[in-house]
Order: C-alpha cells, then sequence, then structure tokens
C-alpha cells in the first residue's frame, strides 16, 4: 500500500495531464485559424469575390467562380438530400420503435462511417459514367447522400424531444395521427430540424473527395449543372498543390473563406441546439 | 306544430349503422396508412443504398477480380502501364498510417473526456467541448493544406533534428525524412479523429451511473483513481467502441492523407518514408486512369476499403449502443 500522500500527489499530476490533454487538443484548432488569418486575409480583396481563376502568369483573378460553384452543388446537395433525410429521421422517431427502426437507425450510423470518396465512386458509376461527362449534378447528388444519414439521425433526435402532451393534446381533439405528427410534432421541431440542416450542410460543403470525379472542377465560371463546375475545396486543393506562390496565397484565402462559411454554420447550429436541450 | 319534418333533422343527426362507423373508421386511417408507408419507403432507400454501393464496386471490379484474384491484395507492384497491380502497399499504408493516428489520439482524447466530465470545473466544460467538436467540423482539405506548408516544416526542420538523436536508433525511423510521410499523415490524421474519439467517450462516461463514482470515493480511492478503477472500467466497451469508431474515420480520409502522405506505392516500416493509401490512390487515379484494368484495380481497393469500414464501424456501433442504447451517441460530433 503507497503511502496517502504519494496517491495524492499522482492523482493532482495525472489531473493535471489530463489539462494538459485538453490543451494540446485545442491547440491545432487555434494554430489552424491563427494561420488562416495571417496568411489568408491579407488576400481577401474585391477582386477575390468577383474575379474567377485565371490562368498562371495573368496577375489578379480570385475564387468567384469556386464560390458560386460551392453554393450551387451544395443547394443541390440540400434539394436531393434533405426530404429524404427529415423524412427518414421523422420514420425513426414516430414509427421507429420495432426492429425495423433499429435495423435502419444501425444502417444510418454506418453509412455515416463510409469514406466520403466512396459515395464518390458511387456517384460517378450512377451519374458520370451513363452520362458521358462530369457534371455539377452529380457533386451535388454526391454530397446529398453524404446529407441523408446525418440528417436523419439528428432529425429523429429533434422530433423526440417534442413533448409528447402537444402529440396528445392534438389527438384529442380529433386530429388524425398523420396530421398530428406532420402539424403539430414535426413543426413543433422544425426549428431544431432546421439547425440539424445546418450542421450537415456546413459539414458536405467542405467535403472535396466526392467531388473529385463528379463536379471535377472547373477553371471558369460556370453555372451550368451538366457540366463541371468548380468548388471552393477543390480550387483550395488544387492550388495547395500547384507550384506557384500565387497559387498558394490563394489556397489560404480560399482556406480561410471555407472555414468562415463552415464554422459559422456549425456555431450557429450548435448554439441553438444546446440551448433546445436544455429546454427540453 | 306536431309534425315536425323529420327529413329536417334526420340528415344532421343520421344513426350510423355499425358498418358505417367501421367505413368511417378506415378513412380515417387512410390518411395515416399513407404518411407511414412514404416515410416507411424513404427508410428503406438507406439499406438500398448500401447494398447499389456494394454491387457497384464489386461489379466494376470484377475484371481486376478474375485477372489477379487474391492474389491481388498480396502483391505490391502497381503498374497501370504495364497493366500489373497489386494493392499490399494501398492496404498497408491505410492500416499502418491509421494505427499510428489512433496511438497519438487515443490517450489524448481520453485524457479530453476524463478531464471533461470528471475534473473540469463546471463553467470550463462546454466551451472546451465544444472548440474540440469543432476540429471535427474543420474541412480535411483544410488540414491538408496546414499539413503541407506547417506540419511538414516543423516536422522536418524542428521536431526531427532533436528528435533524431533519441529515436534514430529504431527501425520505424530509420532512413532519410524529406517531410511528406506515413508520420506527417498520422498526426493529421490524430487531429482528425481526435474530436470522434473525444466526443463518443465523453458520452460514454457520462452514462456511468453517479452511484459508481460515489461508492469508489466512498471506499477511499482518490479521484484519479476512482477514475482508472471504476469508472473506466465500467465505460470500457463503450471507450473501445469509440476508439474503433475513431479508427472507421481514420481508414478513410482522403484529402488531407493524399496531401502530405507523399503517394508512393511501397511498403516500408519507417515512419519517415512515404507511403500510400486506399482512399487517396484513388483520389489521384480515379479520374486519370489509364485503362479499364487499372479502373478495376481502383474498383477493387475502393470495394476492400468499403467493407473494411463497414465492419469497423459495425463493430464500433455495437459496443457504444450496449452502453448507451440506441441513442445517436457521437452525433454531436459532426
Amino acid at each position: 500500500m503507497r503511502g496517502r500522500l504519494i496517491r495524492r500527489l499522482f492523482g493532482s499530476l495525472m489531473t493535471g495531464a489530463t489539462y494538459g490533454a485538453a490543451a494540446l487538443a485545442i491547440l491545432p484548432l487555434a494554430v489552424i485559424l491563427g494561420m488562416l488569418l495571417v496568411k489568408g486575409a491579407g488576400s481577401l480583396d474585391w477582386n477575390f469575390f468577383t474575379k474567377s481563376a485565371v490562368p498562371f502568369g495573368e496577375s489578379g483573378g480570385g475564387f468567384a467562380n469556386a464560390i458560386v460553384g460551392t453554393l450551387i452543388i451544395v443547394g443541390l446537395a440540400c434539394a436531393v438530400g434533405v426530404p429524404i433525410g427529415v423524412g427518414i429521421g421523422v420514420f425513426l422517431a414516430e414509427f421507429g420503435g420495432g426492429q425495423l427502426g433499429l435495423a435502419i437507425r444501425f444502417v444510418a450510423d454506418v453509412l455515416n462511417g463510409v469514406p466520403s470518396i466512396v459515395i464518390g465512386i458511387f456517384a460517378w458509376t450512377w451519374l458520370v459514367k451513363p452520362m458521358g461527362h462530369f457534371s455539377a449534378l452529380a457533386g451535388g447528388v454526391a454530397l446529398g447522400m453524404i446529407l441523408v444519414p446525418i440528417l436523419a439521425r439528428t432529425t429523429e433526435e429533434m422530433v423526440r424531444l417534442v413533448p409528447n402532451s402537444l402529440r396528445e393534446a392534438a389527438l384529442a381533439l380529433g386530429y388524425q395521427r398523420w396530421r398530428t405528427s406532420l402539424q403539430v410534432v414535426v413543426r413543433t421541431a422544425a426549428a431544431g430540424i432546421l439547425t440539424g440542416c445546418l450542421v450537415a450542410v456546413a459539414r458536405v460543403a467542405g467535403e472535396t473527395a466526392p467531388l473529385l470525379f463528379t463536379a471535377l472542377g472547373n477553371q471558369f465560371f460556370s453555372t451550368r449543372l451538366q457540366g463541371p463546375m468548380a468548388a471552393l475545396p477543390l480550387q483550395v486543393y488544387v492550388y495547395a498543390l500547384g507550384p506557384y506562390d500565387e497559387w498558394h496565397r490563394q489556397a489560404w484565402a480560399g482556406a480561410l473563406v471555407l472555414i468562415m462559411l463552415v464554422l459559422v454554420l456549425s456555431l450557429v447550429a450548435r448554439t441553438v441546439v444546446r440551448a433546445k436541450r436544455q429546454h427540453a | 306544430m306536431t309534425d315536425v319534418p323529420a327529413t329536417a333533422l334526420e340528415p344532421l343527426a343520421p344513426k350510423p349503422t355499425a358498418e358505417e362507423r367501421w367505413r368511417a373508421l378506415r378513412t380515417v386511417s387512410r390518411g395515416d396508412l399513407i404518411y407511414r408507408s412514404v416515410l416507411t419507403v424513404l427508410a428503406l432507400l438507406l439499406p438500398l443504398l448500401v447494398v447499389l454501393i456494394a454491387v457497384e464496386l464489386v461489379s466494376n471490379a470484377m475484371p481486376a477480380v478474375h485477372k489477379f484474384g487474391f492474389g491481388f491484395l498480396a502483391h505490391s507492384t502497381w503498374d497501370p502501364v504495364r497493366g500489373q497491380f497489386g494493392a499490399l502497399p494501398l492496404i498497408f499504408g491505410t492500416l499502418y498510417s491509421s494505427l499510428v493516428a489512433l496511438v497519438i489520439a487515443v490517450p489524448l482524447a481520453l485524457g479530453c473526456a476524463i478531464f471533461l466530465t470528471e475534473f473540469a470545473p463546471r463553467w470550463l466544460r462546454t466551451p472546451v467541448a465544444t472548440l474540440i467538436e469543432l476540429l471535427a467540423a474543420v474541412p480535411s482539405v483544410i488540414y491538408g493544406l496546414w499539413g503541407i506548408f506547417v506540419l511538414i516544416p516543423l516536422l522536418r526542420d524542428h521536431f526531427w533534428p532533436v528528435a533524431r538523436h533519441v529515436l534514430g536508433e529504431l527501425p520505424i525511423f530509420s532512413g532519410v525524412f524529406y517531410g511528406p510521410s506515413v508520420l506527417a499523415a498520422g498526426v493529421i490524421l490524430a487531429v482528425m479523429v481526435l474530436p470522434y474519439i473525444t466526443a463518443v467517450s465523453r458520452e460514454v462516461l457520462l452514462a456511468v451511473p453517479p452511484s459508481q463514482r460515489e461508492a469508489g470515493l466512498a471506499l477511499g480511492a482518490t479521484r484519479w483513481e476512482t477514475v482508472t478503477t471504476v469508472i473506466l472500467p465500467y465505460g470500457r466497451a463503450g471507450i473501445i467502441g469509440a476508439v474503433i469508431l475513431g479508427l472507421g474515420r481514420a481508414l478513410g480520409e482522403t484529402m488531407a492523407v493524399t496531401m502530405v502522405i507523399g503517394n508512393r506505392h511501397e511498403v516500408s516500416a519507417s515512419l519517415l518514408q512515404p507511403g500510400y493509401t486506399i482512399a487517396a490512390a484513388i483520389a489521384n487515379e480515379f479520374s486519370e486512369a489509364v485503362s479499364d484494368m487499372h479502373l478495376a484495380a481502383l474498383f477493387m481497393v475502393g470495394a476492400v476499403l468499403f467493407l473494411i469500414t463497414i465492419i469497423v464501424n459495425t463493430l464500433a456501433r455495437v459496443l457504444v449502443w450496449r452502453v448507451a442504447r440506441g441513442s445517436a451517441v457521437g452525433s454531436t460530433a459532426i
């Protein structure tokens, strides 16, 4: 048996170590944000947001094509993924008590862990190969497929937070079950579901791998869904690997814009969700 | 006055027969039936998607399966020009870089989870947890960018010149260090999986009943001893699940790894040498595949990756669900 003092000292030491672990875990976030601000902020000017990429050698140029491309592709992803994902979430919350619900929940979690590049290949076989060319549409569908399992789980959680008394009140007033579910329960959870969408969108907006062989990327400004389209993370990737300092400078600026987009979305969502959980 | 027209009242209050009431009940439930069917069909899309992905990967990989068979997994030549494909370096690199990531991330993540549930002052818990979760929100390509321009120079110019005096003799640190390497990939992956492992282990530790904790303290254990002898053993299954979940993330991570691992088809035990992973190979070669066989080979490694991540995630979910049954554990880390 060790002495009491030694045991307590060891305990304090290890407690201190957990403080250290937490500090060390947060350090990369601080360093990354700091570097992005230092290296990226200087290149953010009017041209960056209004001009498209230019061939190397010409001065100027910006990320306008990539920013618009990301907005379009993410918009497409929402059009595909949100109705299906939210629908599955409502199913899990309303009818997910049995074996089927358990199985679907399980598949959603497993699908959530499937690498996004595999989803990218799948979208390629279904949309790019039959159509014969890369397209923004395929990129949007690929991101949409990633949205679905995430949304299913967050929606389920949000719908479950709705107090049962609301449902009972609606049923007692003679509402049919489906109308109770849609117009009372889901509507009450709407704010929560929306924030779930924000979190999910924040995640897919930064996805690069599924776009590599679907949207492909595009040097020029394009809003054609049938053709290749630029996207913010894709352009950051290409510019970061490129050999020119000018490209690296713009890659940092693009990364800064991307992370702002993602962090603002997820921080807003997180605060709302946290507030809701505490109320429930 | 006595002969009130009966017809004026009758339509207002018809006496429904049993059959009519039954019909009325059935028409009410038709909406419910449609609602439920639509949602069920949507839900069934998920398993369908998994099956479709598997079918597409396997059927597109068939040419490579027929030509190379299982030897595909054991050979290490990858020569698209001569049509020779062996996936050993890719599989090895995928597992090796993920293992390095876990060795770095697991102690840190456990420390964070213990800190957040046991030791941190209450006011500090939410902000620290949020900051760690935000690590998971940083896009992978930004980690890659940071890896190329910050981490690799840091490792090459500051870490290794000092560390070589201590570690230089070990076989896993042999050879010349140029920068892009399994080590760099492992460090980046560690940062990327840390928030997942932390978030899930934290929820597992939170699920440990307070009575267990109190019993430990009442027996005279210090708070740290309570953690190691009571709380961690109680949540062991869930914590192992959390680690495996982190492994699943690391195995499939693409962009950041592609940017720092060096992308060379080679099996080397040295952490300082470049390597390659399945996901990175697909990212680099897929849209520029030189032949149908090349494409089939990429599909085959894709199928292998898919299979591995499905197994790993299934295992993780089973372990985590045992502790926190059916709840969306880890969903906060998304």
